[in-house]
């Protein structure tokens, strides 16, 4: 499973963002989606989506090695181990790394769960690899 | 506290710039839900007899419902109410995009906007606090340069309504925008806003919203999502929204032609979903979750000049195209995109302009009266008389209080053709030998809307002449559709796509905790219907079958042309269905809820102020 975007397919429902936290932390709250939908209104009219492509930024500047990759390819936080120093938040090259309140110092970020592209209406979020079926 | 809401009712006082939160009552949940629900219930306690709509004393009135935001497709929706400027009785309307959930993520399940600022402001919340911005320097810069305006100054995760020059200056018939071709479109609720001196609102929302299950939530949201997606109706609707539906209405002959003296124009295939793909459409733009999504956003193009703008969709190609005479649809497009910016609700708009070049082609107003020649099919004629409109200049400053106010204005039996039910202007369906689609106009409780009762399809299957069954199928339509109204959630997937409607049954308990059956959530849905009639006997002198009627050209003329043309029913006949209409209801002769019909339905406490 590879998450990967055709932005230009995005309609900005944000259908991703509402099934990601709900999925990872039962919430309904769009603020604890591990991605980003973003509009560009009125010119140029388009949309972009910020997602993690798993580049392991994060685990490479964590300075507790919080930050594991597991056998699907995702990089995953253990929460005992972050002190909460958010430099993999600053580092992220995506910008994709959140906090919140409610999670502490832990910042939020992809679990590779597959939710989003399963669910992406349009097709601007796929799975690279094939193995989840786009919509459309 | 039952979970599925933001939990709150916030009410802002604008004069004295002060902000107060109450628990939602638990009882209206389970009685009226929320949204459409919300709104009827407070509307009665809070906006009393004898306010003027324009006055401090009326109140802006926003509410998400429980399926707002949530992961099921097309959960965008926010419903607004105010007492009505254009019909002086009960006002609502409602739009997608994304304001909604950011709404009850602040907490807030009802919002109240009530006094009357000194000077313009933008009304500022974050998480339930409020803060006030002086919004002076652009009181009437256009919708468009608000909302980017405020983006780059708050930041992109704000959702924002703005209101724009028409509601500024006091057309009755002005919108709020939100999400750069979003609308809040009828009844005015945009000139209210603006009279309280509010150019716009911004909100951030960061709380969880509780939900009773959320594995079953979601299970129940990937189920539909999935299901939406697989529907046949899906595949005819997505790639065009709903003007799939203009070679059907013109083939049948109810789509508003010149001023609604036809139902057919010449060149309708211009103006359908497949032209306006090639023609207009560069991406979709969904509402919150939606899988279809009906919005469509491009550029619209006069003479070269270019509109980027959402749409349109099929009631502003009905009202800015074929009524006006216009069947290209790049130039209703940027008609569109003119009436977004000004913030005029493109349907009001198109049916009075398309009054006033019925008034000039036939003689009753002048080129020096109206300050141009007015005919039908000039879209550079109807793009400067909706700034006229929207600024109040000239005539436009006439035509800018409704068409009913126009016609009365002109008199000179201009009346006959001014085409409104209750003094809101007639949407997009030419209804005069299609009686159940006429009687939804005409009972629809904010005026002539078609969003209560889409009944045209019904009359086309069931046979045009025939009235039997037509009062029953339209009480149905007007318990189903306001439904989702008060849940908080689009219909498309319904009326589109075609999903089973009962099938939303399935999210209230997951939600919720609340357990209901679709009978039961239909009796919510009918005692609202019967406590907004009753909120416009309270605000209307002399409210009941009167404010029924159809506009003459439907009683008196048949159709030019098409499959009904000259065909009409008399009044005689439209007092028939009417008859039929209240007797189902349990309503009085003149259209009055009776007080054992209050007391069933649980609103006894409104039965005192039926109409005098």
């Amino acid at each position: 499973m590879k998450l990967a975007l055709a932005p230009d397919r995005c309609s900005g429902c944000r259908a991703c963002e509402l099934v990601c936290a709900l999925d990872n932390w039962s919430a309904l709250n769009p603020k604890k989606a591990a991605l980003r939908v973003h509009g560009h209104f009125p010119t140029p009219g388009r949309y972009t989506v910020s997602i993690c492509d798993q580049c392991g930024t994060c685990a490479e500047v964590c300075p507790t090695n919080a930050i594991q990759q597991n056998e699907h390819g995702a990089w995953l936080i253990n929460g005992e181990d972050c002190i909460g120093c958010n430099i993999c938040v600053q580092e992220c090259p995506q910008g994709v790394m959140y906090l919140h309140d409610d999670n502490g110092m832990v910042p939020i970020k992809c679990t590779l769960c597959g939710k989003c592209m399963e669910f992406c209406p349009t097709g601007a979020l796929y799975d690279a690899d094939g193995t989840i079926p786009t919509r459309r | 506290m039952i979970p599925g809401y933001g939990g709150n009712i916030l009410r802002i006082d604008l004069t004295g710039k002060k902000a107060s939160a109450s628990p939602v009552p638990e009882q209206w949940k389970r009685e009226y839900l929320g949204g459409r629900g919300f709104i009827a219930r407070a509307f009665w306690d809070e906006i009393k007899p004898g306010t003027d709509p324009l006055g401090p004393e009326n109140k802006v009135l926003m509410a998400p419902g429980p399926y707002t935001g949530q992961f099921l497709s097309s959960s965008g929706k926010l419903h607004m109410g105010a007492l009505s400027p254009a019909t002086g009785g009960y006002g609502d309307s409602n739009m997608g995009g994304h304001f909604s959930l950011e709404l009850k993520q602040a907490g807030i399940d009802l919002l109240i906007l009530e006094g009357a600022a000194e000077t313009p402001v933008t009304v500022v919340i974050e998480d339930g606090k409020v803060t006030y911005r002086d919004a002076s320097a652009y009181w009437n810069e256009t919708t468009f340069e608000t909302e980017t305006r405020l983006k780059q100054e708050l930041g992109e995760a704000w959702q924002i309504m703005v209101i724009g020059p028409a509601a500024a200056n006091g057309v009755v018939f002005a919108c709020i925008q939100h999400d750069f071709g979003r609308q809040a479109g009828r009844t005015g609720v945009g000139t209210v806003m603006a009279s309280k001196k509010v150019k716009a609102v911004a909100v951030k929302g960061t709380k969880d919203v509780k939900l009773h299950d959320a594995r079953r939530t979601l299970a129940a949201g990937e189920k539909m999502m999935d299901q939406v997606m697989k529907q046949p109706g899906f595949t005819a609707w997505q790639p065009y929204g709903t003007p799939e539906v203009v070679p059907w209405a013109s083939s049948q002959g109810v789509m508003p032609t010149r001023n609604f003296q036809t139902g057919v124009i010449e060149g309708f295939q211009n103006l359908d979903g497949p032209t306006m793909k090639a023609k207009v459409t560069e991406i979709d733009k969904g509402c919150t979750s939606c899988a279809i999504p009906c919005g469509k956003w491009g550029k619209g193009v006069l003479n070269g000049k270019e509109k980027p703008q959402e749409g349109p969709e099929y009631e502003s190609i009905a009202l800015l195209g074929s009524n006006l005479g216009i069947t290209d649809i790049q130039a209703v497009a940027y008609l569109n995109g003119v009436c977004d910016e000004l913030g005029l609700d493109s349907i009001s708009a198109g049916n009075v302009v398309a009054w006033s070049m019925e008034c000039y082609e036939k003689g009753f107003l002048s080129e020096e009266e109206l300050g141009r020649p007015m005919r039908f099919g000039d879209a550079e004629a109807a793009v400067a008389m909706f700034h006229d409109i929207a600024y109040g200049r000239g005539f436009g400053r006439i035509l800018g209080q409704g068409v009913r106010a126009a016609a009365t204005h002109v008199g000179l039996g201009t009346e006959r053709f001014a085409m409104h039910v209750k003094g809101l202007e007639i949407s997009g369906y030419e209804a005069r030998y299609a009686p159940a689609m006429m009687l939804s106009y005409l009972t629809c409780d904010i005026g002539g809307n078609h969003s209560r009762s889409w009944a045209v399809t019904f009359d086309v299957a069931t046979g045009r002449e025939n009235f039997d069954g037509k009062a029953e199928r339209v009480i149905w339509l007007q318990h189903v559709r306001p439904l989702f109204d008060a849940l908080g959630c689009c219909r498309f997937p319904w009326v589109e796509a075609g999903l089973d409607p009962e099938s939303y049954v399935g999210f209230i308990e997951p939600i919720t905790g609340m357990s209901f059956t679709w009978d039961e959530l239909l009796k919510v849905s009918e005692r609202v219907w019967n406590l907004t009639r009753m909120i416009s006997c309270r605000h209307i002198p002399g409210f009941g079958r009167a404010f029924d009627n159809p506009p003459p050209r439907w009683v008196e003329e048949g159709q030019e042309t098409g499959p009904t043309a000259g065909k009409h029913f008399t009044r005689e006949q439209v007092d028939d269905l009417l008859n039929r209409y209240y007797k189902l209801r349990g309503w009085t002769e003149d259209g009055i809820p009776t007080p054992g019909k209050l007391e069933e339905l649980g609103l006894g406490f409104c039965a005192e102020a039926a109409c005098k």
